[in-house]
């Protein structure tokens, strides 16, 4: 009887905790409902959002890199006076390829050899030399150092990323490495609870580098033009740049022909903003930080009259003339909303990728279809739970209802634990859970023909239970543990819906194991002690 | 109530009839896929993009189908989804970068063909944040008072009218909206005036560039082996490795005949469907473990060696549980099926094929194999050594 007495107490502690971690204390009906919408985390194919894997394009981040060097280099040998040919560097195209960049120097005089091998050594010291001829030479970067710009490149990628998500306000947003084999450069973004992922893609995959040229020609409505106009080359230190057609620009397409290199670059940002001009039109309106304010105050003064490119991704944007001298301010035009302004002010303010990025999945689920998906969920619940409990009452009768309470403590604690272990349940979570009625009352079914066996053997009923249940026992840990095996082997996918159902379906069966056991035994056991002398048990024979 | 009482069915003599029937289901199943080059991935192993696009009414296949077509190369699939004013248009494989633009293009493609040309907001794809703001300044001229607050959430309840069903995302009407809490006859004239209905809306897109679907295959592949050979350890661990063999060929036929299946009805092989393989793998497992578990206790209580009747009578005692069991887990499968919608579709189907025949194959096949190899190898060894035997 003690022992009873430890063993109700046991089920009613493991209850109510579960139901506490579901459904906390509320003391009404709206805060039952806000406490269980907190505490049961639901996936974003279920309350709709986006996921989505980038990839980062490392290879831009290495050429970057070169760049930068090779402007150092020039710099270098211009001050010690070493002439040469050329200096460039390949373009890897593909991630792969990436760190097989070099730069290739041309044309230093042999005397000077000694002397430009002295100036690498100094100022390129990451990377190694190797001579191609007495006046050629081609640097690589050493294995180390590009593993450490990719590891560089891939962390300000997360970094930014996850800056400009903040901005948005979402509040359960994740940006990780998506881990595994291969996939090093890639990024997970899970976004649940979005409303509009084309917004989000947009604030990705901007990579918001700010750059104000200054224009030299143009504009020309085609590339052609610029070239016949300059004589089929471009003149030193020059480039062509397009201008894109903004929606409801009369401009539309055209061509300038700029400076090669900025005045001004994102770096030089210290805030970006929304803003509405004199119509009444929304733009971003930014300014500069304290260092570069000198330079593009000069730059302004000597160029008035002239045009400014301000060029976002490679495009230009907007061309004004320059009417006065700019300290620091300037903005950026044609945004179509309010919201477009805010967005682009956002990138801005965030930083500008270190690299390109090309997604690999997306998973959009609009709030609508989640909608849909745990109604029909719930029906599909609801038809099996009702058969399930239909047959188990007409066929075990007594011990049906000892089926029944054991299943439904089964769904308890199963949706008690992925609340305190704050799994997410899923789509494919929800089908596990439809699923583990019918395997839950399994383990019922394999106890309850066993006893029906030794009853039919001629034993006594309290002799019956007990071996139906201990013969029954190693049976439901071999089914279980061989579900669970099984199982496991889904973890390795990776992708959050599909270990939703995995999680789902092992809690349930390791749950089933105590209910359908443990509790289930227990409530045999009450219903005998109450009988007293030689008890009965109603089973369905 | 009691359905099988002492059933006395010779299963093991009938046993050529359904090894036949097996190795028919089995030609079948592996003959389709042949005919068919190999079974239907869906976009989850191919790569390839789906993008659901619910309209206010009946969905005008022939209309949509042109206009994507005019804008992007290759064959792409309008595929309607049964019972619901819903088209789910596929994109086939292609580059990365590639599948990106034209699942944007498709999106483009639907509001020029369908939306209108104006600058209003189309409030059937938009968010909250969009129509307050557009809201806004209209409100204010029309002067009617409220605050950034109220106004964000009478867009959001404006949305989540929306959202639930029977408009599931669309509205046809902004007369719907008259349910609204908080929307006044007076903000109604507002929406009505910045607002217009197109008669879709997109509901969700899934696009899976080729590097991510070639490595989930992969990973599939892996993870239904991995899951049988983890049954074989578990098996002969706790019973004997030929319990194990003869339980894994089982698993391992009822995995082939369920994909025979699903390449016979067309049915696409998801990353659902996979998921839906391996808790069959496990749990087509139980069945057999039950009769396995049987056979093991009488051998023990009789301390004799395996026979073909302790077999029988095994499989004649446990079929009561064998039966139910399946049947319970048949109902939960099928409720799934029925009720549980159209992305658990792949999912369910390939549960309720792989019950029966899970449990069928633990009957008629897994025992069968247990008896074969006793009277093979087993006996063998016996008249090898009478001596000992005696």
């Amino acid at each position: 009887m003690k022992s009873l007495k430890w063993k109700a107490a046991l089920i009613v502690a493991i209850t109510l905790g579960c139901l506490y971690g579901v459904i906390g204390l509320p003391k009404s009906k709206d805060e039952l409902a806000a406490n269980w919408n907190k505490n049961i985390r639901l996936g974003l194919d279920l309350r709709g959002g986006s996921l989505l894997v980038v990839q980062v394009q490392l290879q831009d981040a290495f050429k970057v890199e070169a760049n930068t060097q090779i402007e150092r280099l020039k710099e270098e040998l211009g001050k010690q006076s070493i002439a040469y040919a050329s200096i460039d560097h390949n373009d890897p195209q593909t991630l792969a390829e990436a760190d097989q960049i070099a730069i290739q120097v041309r044309g230093i005089p042999a005397e000077k050899s000694q002397l430009f091998r002295n100036i690498i050594a100094e100022l390129l010291p990451s990377w190694v030399l190797t001579p191609l001829s007495s006046t050629d030479y081609r640097l690589t970067l050493k294995p180390t150092e590009a593993l450490q710009i990719k590891e560089d490149t891939i962390t300000r990628a997360i970094t930014t990323i996850e800056s400009r998500i903040n901005g948005l306000g979402l509040a359960e947003a994740s940006v990780q490495r998506r881990g595994g084999a291969g996939s090093e450069a890639e990024i997970l973004i899970s976004l649940p609870g979005l409303d509009d992922p084309a917004r989000v893609k947009n604030i990705l995959q901007t990579a918001a580098l700010l750059e104000l040229y200054e224009v030299k020609d143009g504009p020309f409505p085609r590339q052609e033009d610029a070239l016949a106009k300059l004589g089929g080359v471009l003149p030193l230190n020059t480039k062509l740049m397009r201008s894109a057609p903004r929606p409801g620009d009369p401009a539309g397409e055209g061509w300038y022909l700029v400076a090669r290199t900025p005045v001004i670059t994102g770096r030089d940002l210290r805030d970006a903003r929304p803003a509405q001009d004199e119509f009444g039109k929304w733009e971003t309106a930014f300014v500069l930080s304290q260092e570069s304010k000198g330079r593009f105050g000069r730059f302004t003064e000597a160029n008035v009259g002239n045009r400014l490119a301000i060029a976002l991704d490679n495009q230009i944007r907007s061309a004004p003339v320059i009417q006065s001298r700019i300290e620091d301010q300037g903005r950026i035009t044609g945004a179509a909303s309010h919201q477009e302004a805010s967005d682009l002010a956002l990138v801005l303010r965030a930083g500008s990728l270190p690299a390109g990025v090309v997604y690999l999945q997306e998973q959009t689920v609009g709030p609508s279809l989640g909608a849909d998906s745990i109604r029909k969920g719930l029906i599909a619940g609801a038809v099996g739970l009702v058969l399930v409990v239909a047959f188990m009452l007409a066929y075990y009768a007594g011990a049906g209802i000892n089926a029944v309470v054991a299943l439904v403590l089964n769904g308890v604690i199963l949706i008690g634990c992925l609340a305190y272990l704050e799994a997410v349940l899923t789509l494919p979570g929800i089908a596990g859970i439809i699923l583990l009625i019918g395997m839950a009352v399994d383990s019922n079914v394999l106890i309850f023909e066993r006893i029906r066996e030794e009853i039919r053997a001629g034993k006594a009923t309290l002799a019956a239970i007990d071996t139906g249940f201990s013969k029954a026992f190693l049976t439901i840990i071999d089914t279980h543990v061989a579900t669970v095996v099984s199982c496991a082997f889904l973890f390795m996918f990776g992708t959050p819906a599909i270990r939703g159902f995995a999680v789902t379906l092992v809690i349930g069966l390791v749950a089933n194991v105590f209910t359908s056991v443990f509790v289930s035994r227990a409530l045999f056991q009450f219903s005998v002690a109450r009988q007293g002398f030689n008890p009965r048990i109603s089973i369905g024979i | 109530m009691e359905l099988f009482k002492n059933t006395q069915i010779d299963f093991l003599g009938k046993q050529k009839y359904f090894i036949g029937l097996s190795l028919i289901l089995l030609a079948i199943a592996i003959g389709s896929w042949a005919a068919k080059g190999g079974l239907k991935y869906g976009i989850d192993f191919t790569g390839g993009a789906n993008i659901n696009v619910r309209f206010a009414s009946a969905p005008p296949i022939d209309r949509i189908r042109s206009a994507i077509s005019a804008r992007i190369p290759g064959e792409i699939s309008v595929q309607e989804v049964t019972g619901e004013n819903e088209v789910i248009i596929g994109l086939p494989l292609k580059e990365d970068s590639a599948l990106q633009r034209e699942r944007e293009s498709v999106v483009e493609t639907l509001n020029t063909t369908f939306g209108e040309k104006t600058d209003r907001l189309d409030l059937n794809n938009a968010n909250p944040q969009a129509l307050a703001e557009r809201l806004r300044e209209p409100l204010q001229r029309a002067s009617i008072p409220m605050n950034d607050e109220q106004l964000a959430q009478l867009a959001r309840r404006i949305f989540d009218f929306r959202n639930t069903p029977p408009r599931s995302g669309v509205l046809s009407s902004f007369d719907q909206l008259k349910e609204v809490e908080g929307v006044t006859p007076q903000i109604l004239e507002v929406i009505r005036q910045q607002c217009y209905l197109a008669p879709f809306t997109i509901r969700g897109a899934e696009v899976i560039g080729p590097k991510i679907g070639a490595e989930m295959r992969n990973k599939a592949v892996l993870a239904v082996l991995y899951a049988l050979g983890g049954m074989l350890v578990y098996l002969a661990f706790r019973f004997e490795f030929v319990y194990g063999l003869a339980a894994v060929i089982a698993v391992f036929h009822d995995v082939i005949i369920t994909l025979g299946f699903f390449s016979l009805t067309d049915k696409e092989i998801s990353l659902n469907v996979i998921a839906a393989l391996l808790t069959l793998v496990g749990y087509s497992m139980n069945d057999t473990i039950v009769v396995f578990d049987r056979i093991r206790e009488t051998l023990k209580l009789s301390r004799r060696e395996l026979t073909p009747k302790i077999v029988n009578d095994s499989i004649n005692q446990t079929l009561s549980r064998t039966v139910l069991t399946s049947g319970l887990t048949f109902i939960s499968a099928l409720a799934l099926l029925l009720f549980g919608g159209p992305v658990l579709n792949g999912f369910s189907s390939a549960l309720v094929v792989g019950v029966i025949v899970g449990t069928y194959s633990s009957i008629f096949i897994a025992s069968p194999i247990l008896v074969f190899w006793h009277e093979k190898f087993q006996k063998g060894k016996r008249a090898a050594a009478p001596a000992s035997a005696r």
